[in-house]
């Protein structure tokens, strides 16, 4: 007989385009959470995939901090009309101005936390009943617990200690009125799994991936873009470097990596090379051991 | 084949890289026999462990004062375990070396073991099965040996671990061998392979180490990197569950009408005579869609778009077989069950049932017996089925599924139980 196997990229694509499949067959009113970083962009791509030649079932949804980066913003609106998709915006700014939120205050305010209230009004005012997102297992220990089909209560919450088994490939999205699910198609697949599918299939990322000289500071040993969102303390001293990102969040919660990276194959070389996590340049989980587990508790990403 | 990827990579480590398959394995073991060591051993020698996560762990052991570094912090992910120094549920670690990726679904040893091996076992190609050097083939070594039996994980690898601390005694590590396989010899054939390890001091798990010259096999490492798993799937019966029905209705594709789905079992090719079940209607392949173009042929476990020469009514759900190599079409099942809940089994109670893309009713008919895992008899007095229960069930279905037999195809003979109240999923079922 023929040698019929896949290789390990193969088996993770046939495996995510089932789950997103499965979204599209089981649920109503299924969303992407959209937020121009790679691992989105990587869902998109797959969902392309999955339901070609129709076009893809279900609308893009970001949660738009108000403190992007500018070339996130563009790559975002220029995908989604190269490709027809409707897109959708919820905007913490707005959950501000009404009051739904308060903004933080200090050197490192962020409006990570509060984007929870604006993603969870969304999907109120939507009714969307299954939220896909790019989140993976190896990104943090909370998520290694994640399933696919992520089981959310009318409060938005998960309850890792109470999750629904998932066996062989049998999905179980039942759900009462009000409750909703997350799906995670990539949960399988690493941060080097993820730029070597974009070096395979050639897919297109925003440029700040890629090296480019940017004003930055260091705060904590981390280095930071100089922005209008992040006030400097008195000490600290804006500087040119040579930096790309590794990932992407929004500007106060995201670092910067100094590297030469010019090229897909470069950036894959230099991932391979590299002995710290991505999430190592995330400011977000560094407030305490339990950041992440608290924060998706409460119904984040 | 079309499955290789069109871009030439630039150097010979990325070309090795784009071509590295994916095992998936799973841990079984008892409290203490060193699982999260062994776990934690295997990222940490094969570089897979970055350092802000090291790091983290080592501060940890030192705040907690112990001896060596606890690699065992490294899977234990929610805060509950971290305080309770347990862990709950199953969790996934990634790892790769130049030749395979690794997906380990990390089982923990006591709360609710049964329902989390079985999980984990469900998707596993091979199972690691720890026993402690000194205590031997317990009862735990059977149960999990058991579980690996019945969710026919195709291959099990048995870990003697601690040999460190049994002096690295060659007749230990055969006594145990042959206890093993006395035991094993009386379940259904499975590819088993001993290996003795020493999980806190690394011998035998990524390198052979200087204490076990006795032994001359390969270290774990390197047999899960050289397991042959191609046969795994099954290649020889074609099964496509239809799983969504894309129609485009769009100017270009006016007509366009492809049944979606993962391959569940063997090969498909164009112009191959099918059979839609359970209405039994005839086709032919009329092309192999993917977003990347036509195929020729594809095989399981492959997700793409099938289109028929004939336009019949087709729906999730709906299974597509060779004309000649057809599947049982059925409302009554048997199965062996293991329940996953603290709410007992009902009999003559209704459950959704799911099946490959199709869901539907069925009510427990009878509840032939249960296992006692730990001798492997059969329980006929005692019918009540609770966590962790595993059981023989006779259930009717609202509708006729189309089935093999799970140890055909683990795919096609799966099923799950949903509670209708509370929307659990309760049980899960290997068709028999």
């Amino acid at each position: 007989m023929k040698d019929y196997h896949l290789t390990h990229l193969k088996e993770l694509e046939s495996e995510s385009i089932y789950i997103l499949r499965e979204v599209a067959a089981q649920f109503e009113k299924p969303a992407l959470l959209f937020s121009g970083g790679k691992d989105s962009i990587v869902c998109f791509h797959l969902a392309r995939k999955a339901f070609a030649p129709a076009r893809i079932p279900f609308p893009l949804v970001h949660i738009d901090t108000g403190h992007n980066f500018e070339e996130t913003i563009t790559f975002r609106d220029d995908l989604a009309s190269k490709f027809g998709a409707h897109l959708i915006v919820g905007s913490v700014q707005d959950s501000i101005d009404t009051g739904r939120v308060t903004e933080e205050k200090g050197f490192n305010a962020s409006r990570n936390i509060l984007q929870t209230v604006t993603l969870l009004d969304t999907i109120e005012e939507y009714k969307f009943d299954a939220c896909i997102g790019g989140a993976r297992r190896d990104e943090e220990k909370a998520r290694a617990k994640e399933r696919f089909f992520s089981h959310r209560d009318e409060f938005g919450q998960w309850d890792p200690k109470n999750q629904r088994p998932e066996l062989w490939n049998l999905f179980n999205g039942r759900k009462n009125m009000g409750e909703h699910f997350r799906v995670f198609p990539i949960s399988n697949w690493t941060e080097m799994d993820v730029w070597q599918y974009i070096l395979q299939e050639k897919i297109e990322i925003p440029s700040i991936y890629f090296t480019h000289e940017r004003e930055c500071f260091v705060r904590d040993g981390v280095i930071y873009a100089h922005s209008n969102v992040i006030p400097l303390k008195p000490n600290e001293k804006v500087e040119k470097m040579q930096v790309r990102f590794r990932t992407i969040g929004d500007i106060s919660c995201t670092g910067a990596v100094l590297s030469k990276a010019n090229s897909l194959e470069e950036i894959v070389e230099e991932v391979a090379a590299t002995r710290v996590t991505e999430r190592g340049s995330r400011i977000d989980d560094k407030r305490s051991e339990a950041a992440m587990e608290d924060r998706k508790k409460a119904g984040y990403f | 084949m079309t499955t290789t990827s069109e871009i030439k990579p630039p150097n010979s480590d990325l070309s090795g890289y784009l071509g590295m398959d994916l095992l998936r394995f799973t841990t079984a073991g008892s409290v203490d026999d060193g699982k999260s060591t062994l776990i934690g051993r295997l990222l940490y020698d094969s570089k897979s462990i970055f350092e802000d996560q090291y790091e983290a762990i080592r501060a940890t052991s030192e705040k907690r004062g112990e001896e060596y570094v606890n690699l065992a912090l490294l899977t234990d992910g929610l805060r509950a375990e971290r305080e309770q120094g347990i862990t709950i549920d199953v969790a996934y670690r990634y790892f790769a070396t130049p030749k395979r990726k690794f997906i380990i679904a990390d089982t923990p040893g006591h709360i609710q073991y049964t329902r989390n091996m079985v999980t984990g076992a469900s998707t596993a190609n091979v199972a690691l099965i720890l026993i402690d050097a000194r205590k031997g083939v317990i009862e735990q070594t059977m149960r999990h040996t058991y579980i690996a039996s019945l969710l026919k994980i195709p291959h099990i690898i048995v870990c003697v671990n601690k040999m460190d601390l049994v002096d690295y005694k060659k007749d230990v590590f055969e006594k145990i061998k042959k206890d093993y396989s006395d035991f094993v010899s009386k379940l259904s054939k499975i590819d088993v392979q001993f290996i003795p390890i020493s999980a806190l001091k690394g011998d035998n798990v990524v390198e052979p180490g200087t204490e076990m010259k006795w032994y001359t096999g390969k270290t774990l490492l390197s047999l899960l990197e050289s397991i042959d798993i191609t046969h795994d799937q099954n290649l020889n019966d074609m099964r496509f569950p239809v799983q969504y029905v894309i129609r485009p209705m769009s100017h270009e594709y006016h007509d366009y009408r492809g049944y979606a789905g993962r391959i569940s079992g063997g090969v498909i090719r164009k112009g191959d005579a099918v059979t839609v079940l359970p209405g039994g209607q005839s086709s032919k392949i009329k092309s192999i869609d993917t977003a990347g173009g036509m195929l020729a042929e594809a095989f399981a476990p492959m997700s793409v778009t099938i289109t028929l020469e004939d336009d019949i009514d087709i729906s999730r759900g709906d299974m597509i077989v060779k004309s000649d190599n057809q599947a049982e079409t059925t409302q009554d099942l048997e199965v062996m069950i293991c329940w996953l809940t603290d709410k007992k089994l009902q009999l003559n109670g209704k459950y959704y049932l799911k099946h490959t893309t199709k869901d539907v009713r069925c009510v427990i008919k009878e509840v032939q017996h249960k296992i006692n895992i730990s001798t492997l008899e059969k329980v006929e007095d005692d019918k009540t089925v609770g966590l962790n229960d595993i059981a023989k069930l006779s259930l009717r279905t609202t509708a006729s599924l189309v089935i093999d037999k799970y140890e055909k195809n683990r795919n096609t003979g799966s099923i799950i139980l949903i509670d209708e109240a509370t929307n659990v999923t309760v049980g899960a079922g290997m068709i028999i």
